[in-house]
């Protein structure tokens, strides 16, 4: 989170770096060529830029919307119902070993 | 044989004319479905509306709805007319792609609400439309199987992302056809292929087995070739769904009874900011259209809403952010696509690396970004508080008008591959849509005449909240007076 007392209206974000672009993309869990690197940097810059005008509005007296309608505590009836099937769902995953998901071994925990 | 640009039902009739043969017997649904089918297979291969035509499942659909007909059952309001599905509503045990390499193969384990809605309705579910992967684009180029082409002209985008089911009523394959609309996809395409396209209320239609975008703003809506058509599809897929946590509470009332009551002293705003930017003869229709809402009794007038200028901006920072969220599921861990890495995570990059495209790539890391530290304040809660701007500009509009008039598109379809590499030129496409997804309103685009290179132009007309019948309403007016219409009923008389 950035420092919250940032004032709106005069500091607009520092542009959009290579070094950016190669962060967020380890963050979303893609691999990019370095000819995507730059590809991304220069499209996703335009893009940026075409947001300042949001980005240098003072809007501090308004509250940020998250949804068009305000949804509060939505619950249903506490009624059991069935679930999906577990054979059905089990079918759609790339390897299952007794009856769950298998996948490679998680950080470096020992294969 | 491409129907008439101007023309309003395809080959196989209007929906509502449809579901009265069939319902009273004097045409079976396996003859309809068959029909549909045979024009699917003898021009799809030109359109490539659709990633999956369901043949077998359509035939026993029609079959149930032909021996409830025999049985003196009532088959329901939509009984035996094909439905065009887009490819990011999950059909159970068939191929749901999203457009994407990620989801190939995979066949959900549940049904859509609107899908189960539809097939209790008498429907027929004719296949899955091509889309731009997991719908984000405005031309169907970025769907991983390959473009579709506007069955107006074929080297002219349908638009996107619900560019299949658009393309697929438009060619008259089916009546009627299901989209979801984010920034404009179901609107937006209509426009350019010359078809109706509606966007309800936020949370008017349950999303459940629709796969998410961005959750602040996804809706799915109908395709049809009339107002009508498209009023009585909505009325079957509007309604509470507890599955879904952002579903309204209410039930509406149907919109199809009050269709005909035409706009005598509606107030309708002719929305400046909707309008100006967009292409002379583009700008030339909707003034037609509003002259044409006077003429039947509208009180018009011109507004301006400046507001609605953010609003592109601010839809390019909030559905990336929530995009980023909502794609983190696809990891190779429980359905679709998984390249082997050595470790867990190897293998979660490796998987969505090839599994995404450009755009998809694109989108998320936008909105990574946006959500990251440092950037989250100055760009995604601002563009949370342009939504609270945009919303009260609406609200303030809406106190003096009933509803607003504006286009739905900049231009008529644009060439394939004008735009596939400029992805700021095709965001462009969606500067008069957004304003709609951002406070959740219902908006509907009804094809109005035609631009100067002889393609469809569409008028979109917004109202408030709920708005669904009002909105009928008056894109019925519209479409009375487009210019088709008028031409189609001097012929009749002369």
């Amino acid at each position: 989170m950035s420092d919250a007392t940032t004032p709106r209206g005069s500091t607009e974000p520092a542009a959009l770096s290579r070094e950016d672009v190669i962060y967020v993309a380890q963050l979303a869990r893609l691999e990019l060529s370095e000819a995507e690197v730059e590809l991304f940097t220069a499209q996703l810059r335009t893009v940026l830029d075409h947001a300042a005008d949001v980005a240098s509005l003072d809007l501090a007296h308004l509250e940020p919307s998250s949804h068009p309608i305000a949804f509060e505590n939505v619950l249903r009836a506490d009624e059991p119902v069935p679930s999906l099937d577990r054979e059905e769902v089990l079918a759609a995953a790339p390897s299952v070993e007794d009856h769950r998901f298998r996948v490679p071994h998680i950080g470096s925990e020992a294969p | 044989m491409t129907p008439d640009p101007a023309s309003a039902a395809g080959a196989l009739g209007s929906a509502v004319a449809l579901a009265a043969q069939i319902r009273a017997g004097e045409r079976s649904a396996r003859e309809v479905t068959e029909e549909a089918l045979a024009a699917v297979a003898a021009r799809d291969g030109d359109v490539h509306a659709f990633l999956h035509v369901l043949a077998d499942e359509a035939a026993a659909a029609a079959d149930a709805v032909d021996a409830a007909v025999a049985a003196g059952r009532d088959p329901g309001p939509l009984a035996g007319v094909p439905v065009a599905l887009k490819d990011n509503l999950c059909t159970r045990g068939t191929p749901t792609t999203c457009g994407s390499r990620i989801l190939e193969g995979w066949r959900p384990p549940y049904e859509a609400t609107v899908v189960a809605k539809l097939r209790a309705a008498g429907a027929v579910a004719l296949g899955k439309t091509n889309m731009d992967e997991f719908a984000m684009g405005s031309s169907t180029e970025n769907s991983a199987y390959g473009p579709t082409r506007n069955p107006r002209h074929a080297g002219k985008v349908p638009g996107g992302s619900s560019g299949g089911s658009a393309a697929a009523v438009a060619a008259g394959f089916a009546p009627l056809g299901l989209g979801s609309d984010t920034g404009g996809s179901i609107r937006q395409p209509a426009a350019l292929c010359g078809v109706v396209g509606m966007k309800p209320t936020y949370g008017r239609v349950s999303r459940y087995g629709l796969v998410a975008f961005a959750s602040s703003l996804d809706q799915i809506g109908p395709f049809a070739t009339s107002v009508e058509d498209a009023a009585l599809l909505f009325d079957v897929l509007a309604g509470h769904d507890s599955c879904d946590s952002t579903s309204l509470a209410s039930d509406p009332d149907p919109t199809l009874p009050a269709l005909g009551e035409g706009v005598e002293g509606v107030r309708v705003g002719l929305c400046r900011d909707l309008v100006d930017g967009c292409a002379p003869d583009v700008q030339a229709r909707v003034h037609e259209a509003a002259d044409a809402l006077t003429g039947a009794g509208a009180k018009v007038e011109e507004i301006s809403v400046p507001e609605f200028g953010f609003g592109l901006s601010a839809y390019y920072l909030i559905a990336p952010a929530e995009a980023s969220s909502n794609l983190a599921r696809y990891d190779g861990v429980r359905y679709g696509l998984r390249v082997d890495g050595d470790d867990a995570e190897a293998m979660n990059i490796a998987t969505r690396t090839a599994g995404f495209g450009p755009e998809v790539k694109r989108r998320v890391m936008l909105g990574t970004y946006a959500l990251s530290a440092g950037y989250y304040d100055a760009y995604y809660a601002q563009a949370q508080r342009v939504r609270t701007l945009v919303m009260r500009a609406f609200d303030r509009a809406y106190e003096s008008v009933d509803v607003l008039l504006g286009a739905t598109a900049p231009t008529t379809a644009f060439d394939l591959g004008a735009k596939v590499d400029d992805p700021m030129a095709m965001y462009m496409n969606d500067v008069c849509t957004i304003p709609s997804n951002l406070s959740g309103h219902p908006a509907i685009s009804v094809p109005f005449g035609t631009g100067d290179d002889g393609l469809p132009v569409g008028v979109q007309v917004l109202a408030p909240a709920l708005g669904e019948a009002t909105l009928f309403r008056v894109a019925r007016a519209v479409e009375v007076h487009a210019p088709a219409a008028v031409a189609a009923r001097k012929e009749e008389a002369s």
